[in-house]
């Protein structure tokens, strides 16, 4: 715990932050660059869907992202609300907007594959379905975490609904081996060795790579930008106390 | 060119491939315009209200201090 509190300190947080983000951004961009190239140039297209199989890139990816992003800021609503960790709720609501953008991403290329694989742009079945939620977790959650007066009950109120909201991750992850759907079973993340070729899998993984810097980076813009943000809260509290004080001194 | 219009073409699914890209490219774009701005706006409103009122106080000044 001891160690994990070192990085609690917000200006040690910033400071520790600036030095990674260039690092993160360079790398993010230089890695979405690799992996569009091998996705465009290098990888064959697929013997039954064409050259549709190019969506997989930003599809799959972004998918990776939606859940992957749920998850980290699940876990910094439980550290928020069990050890009130300082940064925890600042973590998760500078991550929440960049989940709900990936979960958009997601939702959106996916019908833009459906169409020309399935026939159909959407389809109510449970893979579909179960994403649409994630993105109403995503809403729900920001629009829970502004909507008080007092910002820490705000936080606190969105950061149970993130927790109960969980339950959707894993419902997502094993939507297509439960029921009957469209969408096809994972073929990456799976018991055993990937069922896909090299030439598709490494693009596939730079660009999962390259999301996930990318998603680091501006993870540690919005902190920072979040962390301002409450500062100007409390100056701005403290400014009216003042201003309140000082007649009623006087008078 | 030939060989750049069929690329653009993918093999007739053009109008599906490249809204998806766009798609996300447009999405990531606004995020980092958005995250970008707010955080200038916010560093600007911070250093305006630290400004206008008196500095506070360090941990030890030099003025104050008896042995200097």
């Amino acid at each position: 715990m001891s160690s994990l509190h070192r990085f609690a300190n917000p200006a040690r947080f910033l400071r520790i932050s600036a030095a990674v983000l260039p690092w993160c951004g360079w790398l993010a961009a230089l890695t979405i660059a690799a992996g569009l190239y091998m996705a465009f140039f290098t990888s064959p297209a697929d013997y039954q869907q064409g050259e549709t199989v190019r969506i997989m890139y930003v599809h799959v990816p972004s998918a990776w992202m939606a859940l992957f992003v749920y998850t980290m800021m699940a876990m910094s609503c439980a550290a928020g609300l069990i050890w009130k960790h300082p940064l925890a709720h600042v973590l998760a609501q500078a991550a929440a907007p960049i989940g709900a953008c990936f979960t958009v991403i997601c939702l959106i290329t996916g019908s833009l594959w459906g169409k020309p694989m399935w026939g159909t742009w959407w389809e109510w079945d449970a893979r579909l379905t179960s994403v649409l939620v994630l993105f109403f977790l995503y809403l729900g959650y920001i629009a829970l975490a502004g909507a008080f007066d007092n910002p820490a009950r705000g936080e606190r109120a969105a950061a149970i609904l993130a927790l109960v909201g969980f339950v959707n991750v894993p419902i997502i992850k094993f939507s297509v081996e439960w029921w009957n759907t469209l969408h096809q079973p994972a073929s990456v993340i799976r018991a055993g060795m990937p069922s896909i070729h090299l030439s598709m899998l490494i693009p596939l993984l730079l660009m999962a790579v390259g999301f996930t810097l990318f998603f680091v980076a501006l993870l540690l813009v919005r902190v920072k930008s979040e962390l301002l943000a409450r500062r100007l809260r409390a100056l701005r509290l403290s400014e009216i106390h003042r201003a309140g004080a000082s007649p009623a001194g006087t008078g | 060119m030939a060989a750049l219009s069929e690329f653009l073409s993918m093999g007739g699914h053009a109008g599906f491939i490249w809204p998806a890209y766009g798609v996300a490219l447009v999405v990531l774009f606004v995020l980092v315009a958005v995250s970008l701005r707010t955080l200038r706006a916010n560093e600007i409103a911070v250093r305006e209200i630290e400004a206008t009122r008196p500095k506070r106080r360090r941990r030890a000044p030099e003025a104050e201090r008896d042995d200097a």
